[in-house]
């Protein structure tokens, strides 16, 4: 069973992430379950969601305590929330955010990519609401080898409620610009 | 491998009840939005809406109303539906009784959340458990599939000519109600074919007035309808039955009986529990089997009425048996204990134990069902209360 | 089959008169027609319907609607009686 946390703001769609993703996992005949965790915040504050993805009908519906990858949407998170927390050893760890000094989390294999300023020339969301959720999935998909780029490419085709090629355009543009640890 | 996706795709718990009152063909609908079950309101209104679904949406300023509005419904022929939670399901309480009462065979989903005070929105089953008494069969799901599967399995056994009581089925907040997943959508065909149309012999028309729930006094058939209504409850035991494999046969599903055994075989220490929940304690069980303790799990999928023989069955050769409840009751044990005790008393000789989780939406984990068996090989008697005063 | 509690008898069909130990009777001389006697009524006893054979205060009220009472329903309360303006009905104990 592979297990994804995503850590997002209310209103950046780190929920149709965690979604996004299930159903491209979904595409490569995979069993997953998608679950947001809904806290008494609203747009702006802190949001996680969660994506489990397995070769078997899943079980476990308690929530990700020790991930094998993280996904964070908004890098100015990481300095009110300990994203990495749980996240294993040889875990995976992908930003929005341009390369730069995480040293105290190097251990794991990470990927940065500027997705805000990809969401931004392809018209999604506007300069302070970006819409980073679908080009942020382009970076796992370079980042790891769980889903394929073509998966999450269909899957957000058919789920991005608007602007459908935009977000695609979105996914591929990280998958080519995201640079590795 | 079998293909997944051939046949499913991703929907929530509350998309799939919404696609299940859709393939039901209900005619009338009216709910007042609460959270976590808002989305099944605004799915079925937006169904409405476009034509998909040819029912008519009754908008109303409470759940009482919204309850008063379906039965009257329900009672002129047409097949309704509600769906509630929490304070919502509280505030109808009253109404309740009325449609069972009236014997409408409604189906209304409920999304199980907390009920205050302190305020919270998360997962919990005291909503429902409160209602025990009041006359509907109640059914709790433990995936997405199960809520959609148990709408179209709701009508079918409600509007049996010897039942005729509403039924509610029950979705864990967020857990399920919010969680995508797969979900085989049933086809339509057959779903039309298996329900066919509502057929009730008495019905609210105007070309022959009738007075419904009129007073009636102590010699009047008061007792009388009160007990056809339990005699009804218990016998919709069978029926039950008969109508789940039914329905697996002509959905090719795997819907369990009134409960599911889970590796409960030759198993020596076993947990009962309700809903969601159950997934996370099934992993459990196989992960304490393969470390050679012989655990195994049962789940109630029906709670009224209330499989006590199912039970008793499934428990012979225990040596500790845990009751799980994710709710709360005060001044005794928990009511799922207390009906597991009573069916099983001069019957069975196993320990029995209270647990009592997950209240407010506190997180169930593996580690949690870990230390009920724990302590069911431990120990026995008393009540426990796990993961309380940890944060 | 189960038990629905539905009653096809009308409450029409149910006699009310032993209960009455007195009896409104309309002085129709007095009485205006306003209908506040047929709002009141609690067991719906009181008819409306126009009859210009009954005395009017006056031959503008003699077209309107009169209240006719229904002696097989009219259980005695004397609501009418109390609510009436006009002091048009009176109780007059039964034989
Ligand atoms: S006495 Fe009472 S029951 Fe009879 S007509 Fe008057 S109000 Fe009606
Ligand atoms: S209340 Fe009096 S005046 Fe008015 S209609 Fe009745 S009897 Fe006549």
């Amino acid at each position: 069973m592979y297990e994804i946390r995503f850590h997002g703001r209310g209103g950046q769609g780190a929920v149709t992430a965690s979604k996004i993703l299930a159903m491209a996992a979904f595409l490569e005949n995979k069993w997953v379950t998608s679950f947001p965790f809904f806290g008494t915040e609203r747009r702006g504050a802190p949001v996680t969601a969660f994506t489990r993805i397995d070769d078997q009908k899943i079980e476990l519906r308690s929530q990700i305590y020790e991930p094998d990858a993280i996904i964070v949407l908004d890098r100015s998170l990481m300095k009110i929330v300990n994203v990495t927390e749980g996240l294993k050893s040889d875990g995976i760890l992908v930003v929005n955010g341009k390369s730069g000094n995480l040293a105290e989390t190097s251990r794991y294999r990470i990927g940065f990519v500027d997705a805000t300023s990809i969401a931004l020339r392809n018209g999604l969301g506007d300069p302070s609401h970006p819409i980073v959720n679908t080009a942020i999935l382009g970076a796992f998909a370079k980042v790891s080898n769980i889903v394929s780029i073509e998966s999450i490419k269909t899957a957000t085709a058919e789920m991005a409620p608007s602007r459908k090629k935009e977000n695609v355009n979105a996914v591929q543009e990280a998958y080519e610009e995201t640079e590795l640890n | 491998m079998e293909s997944i996706q051939a046949s499913r795709r991703i929907m929530t718990g509350n998309e799939a009840v919404a696609t299940g009152v859709k393939l039901s063909r209900v005619k009338v609908i009216s709910a007042y939005p609460i959270t976590p079950q808002t989305t099944i309101v605004e799915e079925l209104a937006e169904m409405v809406a476009n034509g998909e679904l040819d029912s008519k949406f009754i908008e109303v300023e409470s759940e009482h109303s919204a309850l008063a509005s379906v039965i009257a419904s329900e009672l002129s022929g047409a097949r309704s539906f509600t769906a509630s939670s929490s304070h919502g399901i509280l505030y109808m309480h009253e109404n309740l009784h009325w449609a069972s009462g009236m014997r409408a065979p409604l189906v209304m989903s409920v999304v199980n959340r907390a009920i205050g005070p302190p305020w919270n929105i998360w997962s919990e089953q005291t909503d429902t458990f409160n209602q025990r008494d009041t006359g509907w069969l109640q059914i709790y799901c433990e995936s997405n599939q199960e809520a959609m599967d148990s709408v179209l399995l709701g009508y079918k056994i409600a509007e049996n000519k010897s039942i005729l009581l509403p039924v509610m089925n029950m979705l864990d907040a967020f857990t399920l109600s919010h969680t995508s997943e797969p979900v085989e959508i049933r086809s339509e065909r057959t779903a039309y074919d298996y329900l066919g149309d509502l057929d009730l012999d008495f019905k609210l028309d105007f070309k022959n007035p009738g007075g419904y729930g009129s007073l009636l006094g102590p010699d009047g058939p008061f007792m009388e309808m009160k007990k056809d209504m339990r005699d009804s409850m218990y016998n919709s035991i069978k029926l039950i039955k008969r109508e789940i494999s039914n329905f697996n046969d002509q959905f090719e599903a795997n819907l369990p009986g009134l409960t599911e055994n889970f590796m409960m075989e030759d198993a020596d220490y076993a947990l009962i529990t309700t809903g969601a929940i159950s997934s996370t304690a099934k992993y459990t069980v196989r992960k304490l089997r393969a470390q050679g303790l012989k655990t195994g799990l049962i789940r109630l999928f029906f709670y009224r009425p209330f499989p006590g023989d199912d039970i008793l069955k499934a428990v012979r050769g225990l040596k500790g048996l845990g009751v799980v409840e994710r709710n709360v009751s005060y001044g005794q044990r928990g009511p799922t204990y207390e009906d597991v005790v009573s069916s099983l008393y001069g019957k069975a000789d196993v320990p029995v134990r209270n647990y009592v989780v997950g209240l407010g939406g506190r997180d169930i984990r593996v580690k949690d069902y870990e230390k009920m068996f724990e302590n069911l090989v431990e120990t026995d008697g008393g009540m426990e209360w796990i993961n309380v005063g940890v944060t | 089959m189960v038990i629905v509690p539905v009653a096809y008898l009308p409450t029409s069909s149910k006699e009310l008169s032993s209960w009455r130990t007195s009896r409104p009777v309309i002085d129709y001389s007095k009485c205006t027609r306003c209908a506040i006697c047929w709002k009141f009524c609690p067991d719906v006893a009181i008819d409306l319907s126009p009859d210009p054979s009954l005395s009017a205060p006056n031959d503008r009220f003699k077209a309107l609607e009169a209240p006719r009472i229904d002696y097989d329903h009219c259980k005695g309360c004397g609501i009418c009686a109390e609510e009436c303006p006009f002091d048009a009905i009176a109780m007059v104990e039964e034989e």
